[in-house]
C-alpha cells in the first residue's frame, strides 16, 4: 500500500527544548490515522512539519513522496490543514472565506465560486454564506475552516486537535463529516487528546508522549495489548486509605480519588471485593479505552 | 512569475474586503485631505505671508505637495502596525494563508502590494481634491502621488519588519508619539527645515517624509535638480527595499515555526 507520509527518527527543536525526540511513522493512502497525546506531547509540532510549513531539525520526511524542504508549496498544493487555532479572516463573509482560499491555491474565480457553493453545503452554512465570520458560532466556526480546508480537494487531510472546545453536539456534527470523507477516500491524520475521538475516528494510531511515540496500532489492538477486557473503577471517601485489592484484579492503578481494577469480568471482580468487605461509595463496571492504555503507558491520565 | 502570482492573491484578499467596505474608508480618504486643506491651507494660510523663502507662492500652494506626502507616512504607519499585529496574532490570517503554496515571504509582498496601492490612490484623490482648491501651482503636482507612495512604503516596509516581531501592541503608541508625531511636524511640510536648529538637521535629513517632501515640492515647482531627484528616490528606494529584506526574513521566522 502507498504511504502519504513517511517519517524516520523525525526530531523537532525550538532552541534546547527538544518538541519531537526521533519518531518513525507511516500514514497510508486512504486510512485515518492518529496521534492521540495529552498537550506537549508534540503532536502539534509533528503536524506542522507534516503540513510542510515547519521545518525538520533532524531526520527524514516524506510527504506524499516528496521532501517538504525541497518542494513546500508543491505539497502544500495537495494538503487540506485544520489547525488547533481558527485563522478564518473574520472581517470577510463565510463564502468570501472559501473563495478566497481557493484562490491562494491558484484557483480559477469560477472554479472558487463552485466550489464555494458546494463546500457551504458541506458545512450547513448555505443559510450564512454571506454573513461576516466574526458572529458565527465555535461549532459554525470550526465547520467552515474544515470546509475551507477542502477547497483544493485534498488528498490527506491534517486536524490538529479538531473539536477541542465544542459542545457534543457541534462535535459529532463535525464527525458526522469527517466520516463522510474517510468514505469518499480522503486520508485523514488526527490529532488529539480525546479518547472518545480517537476510538471514533482512527484507524490506526500512535500514542504521543514527551516527544516519543510510546505504542501504536489500532485502538482495538492497543487495547487488547495494553489493558484487559474490562474496568471495575471503585471510589472512596476522599482523604480515605485506599485497600489493597491487588488480588483482585490483573493490575489495579490508583488515582487520586479512585481505584481502577484491570479484569476480564468487571461484575465478578467486584462481588469477590464486596465478599472481601470492602466498601466503596461508589462503583462502576465498564470497558476498557485508550484512557487506560495510555495511563498504563505513561503512568499518568490523557485529560489534565 | 510564480512569486508574482501567489503574491497577488494576498493582495486579492484585501480588495475582497475593500470592496464591501469602501464607503467606510473612502469617507476619511476625501475628508481628512479636504479638512487639512481647508483649515491650514486656506483658514491659517490666509494669515500667512509668502516669502522667498516658500518660493514665493501662497501658504496653500506651498503646503499642498508636502501635505500629500505627510498623509501618505501617517497612512503608511497605521497600515503596518495594528494590521500587521493582527494579521499574526488576533486574526491569525498569514497563518492561514502559509498552510497553501504561499510562502511567507509571499505574504509579505502581498501585503506590500495592498499598502503601496492603498497609498497611490489616497495620495491621488488627495491631489485631485487640492488641484479642486486651486492648491496646484500646475501639473507638476501629480509627481507628488508617486514620491508620496514611495516615501510612504520607505517608513511602510522597515515598521512593518518591526511589528513581525513584536508579541504586544504596547510599543506602537511610542512610535505614534515619538516618531510619526515630530516627522509630520518638522520635516518640512507646513515651514522650511532651514528655519530648525542647524543640530536637529542631520535628524530631519534620516527621516523618509523631509526626502519625500523635497521630491514632491521640487517636482511641482519645478525647483528640483535631477540630481537631487535622484538621490532622493534612491534614499527612499532603498529604506524601503531594506525594510521588506528584513520583514521577509521575520516573517518567515514567524510562520515557518
Amino acid at each position: 500500500m502507498e504511504n502519504l507520509v513517511e517519517a524516520k527518527a523525525l526530531t523537532k527543536h525550538f532552541g534546547t527544548f527538544e518538541a519531537v525526540r526521533g519518531i518513525d511513522v507511516e500514514v497510508r493512502r486512504g486510512e485515518a490515522f492518529g496521534f492521540l497525546g495529552p498537550n506537549g506531547a508534540g503532536k502539534s509540532s509533528t503536524m506542522r512539519m507534516i503540513s510542510c510549513v515547519s521545518g525538520r531539525s533532524g531526520g527524514e520526511l516524506k510527504v506524499l513522496g516528496m521532501d517538504p524542504d525541497r518542494e513546500g508549496p508543491k505539497i502544500r498544493a495537495r494538503l487540506g490543514v485544520v489547525p488547533q487555532l481558527d485563522n478564518l479572516d473574520t472581517e470577510l463573509t463565510v463564502r468570501q472565506n472559501l473563495q478566497i482560499y481557493g484562490r491562494y491555491f491558484g484557483m480559477s474565480r469560477q472554479q472558487c465560486r463552485e466550489k464555494a457553493a458546494e463546500l457551504l453545503e458541506f458545512a450547513q452554512l448555505t443559510d450564512r454564506a454571506d454573513h461576516e465570520v466574526e458572529p458565527l458560532s465555535g461549532g459554525m466556526k470550526r465547520r467552515l475552516t474544515i470546509a475551507r480546508s477542502l477547497v483544493n480537494d485534498p488528498e490527506l487531510l491534517l486536524l490538529d486537535e479538531p473539536t477541542t472546545g465544542l459542545d457534543p453536539q457541534a462535535r459529532h456534527l463535525l464527525w458526522d463529516r469527517l466520516f463522510r470523507l474517510k468514505q469518499d477516500g480522503v486520508t485523514l491524520i488526527i490529532t488529539t487528546h480525546y479518547m472518545d475521538e480517537a476510538e471514533q475516528l482512527c484507524d490506526r494510531l500512535v500514542v504521543m508522549d514527551g516527544g516519543r511515540i510510546a505504542a501504536e496500532g489500532s485502538p482495538s489492538d492497543l487495547i487488547n495489548r495494553y489493558s484487559t477486557k474490562e474496568v471495575l473503577e471503585l471510589r472512596f471517601q476522599p482523604g480515605a486509605e485506599k485497600p489493597d485489592l491487588e488480588r483482585f484484579a490483573e493490575r489495579v492503578e490508583v488515582l487520586p480519588d479512585r481505584l481502577l481494577l484491570y479484569t476480564q469480568d468487571g461484575e465478578h471482580t467486584l462481588a469477590k471485593v464486596h465478599e472481601h468487605g470492602v466498601q466503596p461509595i461508589q462503583s462502576l463496571v465498564r470497558r476498557s479505552s485508550l484512557e487506560d492504555v495510555f495511563l498504563r503507558l505513561t503512568g499518568r491520565t490523557l485529560v489534565d | 512569475m510564480q512569486t508574482l502570482r501567489a503574491s497577488w492573491f494576498g493582495f486579492e484578499k484585501h480588495w475582497l474586503w475593500y470592496r464591501r467596505n469602501w464607503r467606510a474608508t473612502a469617507v476619511s480618504s476625501f475628508l481628512s485631505p479636504l479638512l487639512f486643506l481647508l483649515a491650514l491651507g486656506l483658514g491659517f494660510g490666509s494669515q500667512v505671508q509668502s516669502t522667498a523663502l516658500i518660493g514665493g507662492v501662497p501658504y496653500l500652494q506651498y503646503l499642498a505637495p508636502a501635505l500629500v506626502v505627510i498623509t501618505a507616512v501617517q497612512g503608511a504607519t497605521f497600515e503596518s502596525t495594528y494590521a500587521i499585529m493582527s494579521s499574526f496574532i488576533w486574526q491569525k490570517t498569514y497563518i492561514g494563508m502559509v498552510a497553501t503554496p504561499i510562502t511567507p515571504a509571499q505574504v509579505l509582498y502581498g501585503q506590500v502590494l495592498w499598502i503601496g496601492s492603498q497609498l497611490f490612490a489616497r495620495s491621488l484623490v488627495f491631489v485631485a481634491i487640492a488641484a479642486a482648491l486651486g492648491a496646484a501651482t500646475g501639473p507638476g503636482i501629480l509627481w507628488a502621488v508617486v514620491f508620496a507612495t514611495l516615501a510612504g512604503l520607505a517608513f511602510s516596509c522597515p515598521l512593518i519588519a518591526y511589528s513581525a516581531t513584536l508579541d504586544k501592541p504596547d510599543s506602537f503608541n511610542t512610535i505614534f508619539r515619538f516618531v510619526l508625531m515630530p516627522m509630520t511636524l518638522f520635516t518640512g511640510a507646513f515651514f522650511p527645515v532651514s528655519q530648525l536648529p542647524d543640530w536637529l538637521l542631520p535628524v530631519v535629513w534620516l527621516t523618509p517624509a523631509w526626502h519625500g517632501i523635497e521630491l514632491a515640492r521640487g517636482t511641482a515647482f519645478g525647483t528640483l535638480g535631477f540630481l537631487a531627484a535622484l538621490g532622493h528616490t534612491v534614499y527612499l528606494a532603498a529604506m524601503a527595499a531594506v525594510g521588506v529584506v528584513l520583514a521577509a526574513r521575520f516573517f518567515h521566522r514567524r510562520l515557518a515555526v
